[in-house]
């Protein structure tokens, strides 16, 4: 579980978070919303520690993040898996290289483990004989998947999903949203996913954030997300035309 | 400025922070040697024989007076190549092509989260990334420096015996006469800084790129002008350091 205490951020003279407290569980997917601007990918740079708060504390299973020295903040971070918005894969490596960096770099396994564990994680997200091609030579879909892959190849106990669905075709994105969930269940891990698509909001918000102006201004679940009362979420959730026409009948 | 200056040491700074294995850093610098070193080498052999030609040309067109010996012309040659031309225009070139490369390759992967990917994963990006080039770069540039010396003597040679400027022996004779070892080694010295300079300084300038592709072209571009300022200010103090008297 990872929980967060009144996280402040500002750029100059424009706070962009401000006191954002709120916890995020396990087995699940941890949705963050809002329309484009609202803080939702620095609030998830700041869970992860791209960004430093101005005020506030993370908490990954009880271990203060920011309170932590260098040391144990490595540690915590070798718990995490991220998929980054455009999948940030190496350009100079191959897809099975992607993936396998974290066991290179981060552990001590045998050639021939490290090997099973990358084609097991690249078969997990869906993708086969692709191991040689390189990132120029896939697509936004496969590189999203191979950004999962790389991501969940070190058993990490949190991952964290920037706009998933961004650049993606609806089939595309529903299988991402389904391979998230899934993962988060399989694994039991504590997932967070920043996304203003209302596909997924729908699909896999168990559990879900609305961030409106750097403020949290309501939190639930999809099932109630409709019903919220909240003016500025229904202008965001209703902003659809699909979502319009339902709320209509 | 100094807010620039003191950045760039903390930036130094975190190069030896939470290094990852030796192994892992042994390939890293192999790679980059190649990159740096073995993509370099024609360039540089082609300047320093064309740099070495002009040299010996214009030192001959300056000796007006009978009374000097033809053997000088080399003396001037070798002395103009090992304590300035190798070392100081090299790394002008070096800064202009490896220099904008490495800022070019961290911005692009600044930009585009690479870096970020690697600090999620708990690896420390400035060490990982920088490190390699900068141990590659203080490594290749020495050789790559010998290797502009030597071709610059062959080019001055070829031009100065086949235009008929300097008989063969007198070249030779001039290269051997008072010759002063220590030039050779203040040379290496000014290689090993600006090595280290070019490649810090650029690494820098890509790493902290901000934005877009078009500020990826800005960073690269700053990489050079500073490489090429600081390499020129780091020669005149090593020159007032060593050589003074």
């Amino acid at each position: 579980m990872i929980k967060i205490q009144s996280i402040t951020k500002s750029f100059g003279e424009r706070v962009i978070l401000n006191e954002i407290s709120g916890s995020f569980e396990k087995g699940k997917p941890n949705l963050i919303i809002g329309a484009s601007g609202t803080g939702k990918s620095v609030l998830l740079k700041c869970i992860v520690g791209l960004a430093r708060p101005d005020y506030g504390q993370v908490f990954y299973d009880g271990r203060d993040f920011y309170g932590s020295d260098s040391e144990e903040r490595v540690e915590i971070r070798r718990e995490m898996g991220m998929l980054f918005q455009g999948g940030a894969l190496f350009d100079s490596k191959n897809v099975e290289q992607n993936v396998m960096f974290p066991l290179d770099v981060l552990t001590t396994m045998p050639p021939d483990e490290k090997l099973d564990r990358v084609n097991f994680c690249l078969k997990r997200v869906g993708l086969e004989n692709v191991n040689t091609k390189m990132p120029s030579e896939i697509s936004g879909g496969m590189k999203k998947r191979v950004g999962i892959a790389r991501a969940i190849v070190n058993t990490p106990n949190y991952l964290f999903c920037d706009e998933p669905n961004s650049g993606l075709d609806p089939q595309t994105s529903i299988l991402i949203d389904e391979l998230i969930q899934d993962l988060s269940e399989d694994l039991d891990i504590t997932t967070i996913v920043v996304t203003h698509d209302m596909n997924s909001v729908m699909g896999i918000g168990e559990k879900i954030m609305f961030l409106y102006k750097g403020l949290k201004l309501w939190e639930g679940t999809n099932k109630d997300i409709t019903h919220s009362g909240v003016k500025e979420l229904d202008d965001f959730v209703f902003a659809n035309k699909v979502m319009n026409s339902l709320r209509n009948k | 400025m100094i807010k620039e200056i003191g950045k760039y040491f903390m930036f130094l700074g975190n190069l030896f922070v939470n290094r990852e294995s030796f192994k892992t850093y042994y390939k890293l610098v192999l790679e980059e040697c190649m990159n740096m070193g073995i993509g370099t080498v024609f360039l540089v052999a082609l300047v320093s024989t064309f740099i070495g030609a002009v040299t010996t040309v214009q030192t001959a067109y300056n000796m007006v007076s009978s009374f000097i010996p033809d053997y000088v012309i080399s003396q001037v040659v070798r002395e103009m190549v090992i304590l300035e031309l190798a070392p100081t225009i090299m790394a002008v070139i070096y800064a202009g092509k490896v220099g904008s490369s490495i800022a070019s390759g961290l911005g692009t992967m600044r930009i585009t989260e690479q870096i970020d990917a690697l600090e999620v994963m708990g690896i420390n990006s400035i060490s990982y990334l920088v490190l390699p080039k900068i141990i590659a770069s203080i490594l290749m540039y020495p050789l790559l420096v010998i290797t502009a010396g030597v071709c610059a003597l062959f080019g001055g040679y070829l031009v100065g015996t086949l235009t008929g400027i300097i008989s063969p022996n007198d070249f030779v004779y001039g290269l051997r006469s008072s010759y002063n070892e220590f030039t050779v080694i203040f040379a290496l010295i000014k290689s090993v800084v600006f090595a280290f300079l070019v490649a810090s300084i650029s690494s820098y300038k890509g790493y902290n790129t901000q934005g877009g592709a078009l500020e990826v072209g800005v960073s690269s571009t700053q990489a050079v002008t500073s490489s090429v300022i600081a390499v020129l200010v780091a020669d005149y103090l090593l020159a007032q350091l060593l050589l003074a008297k």
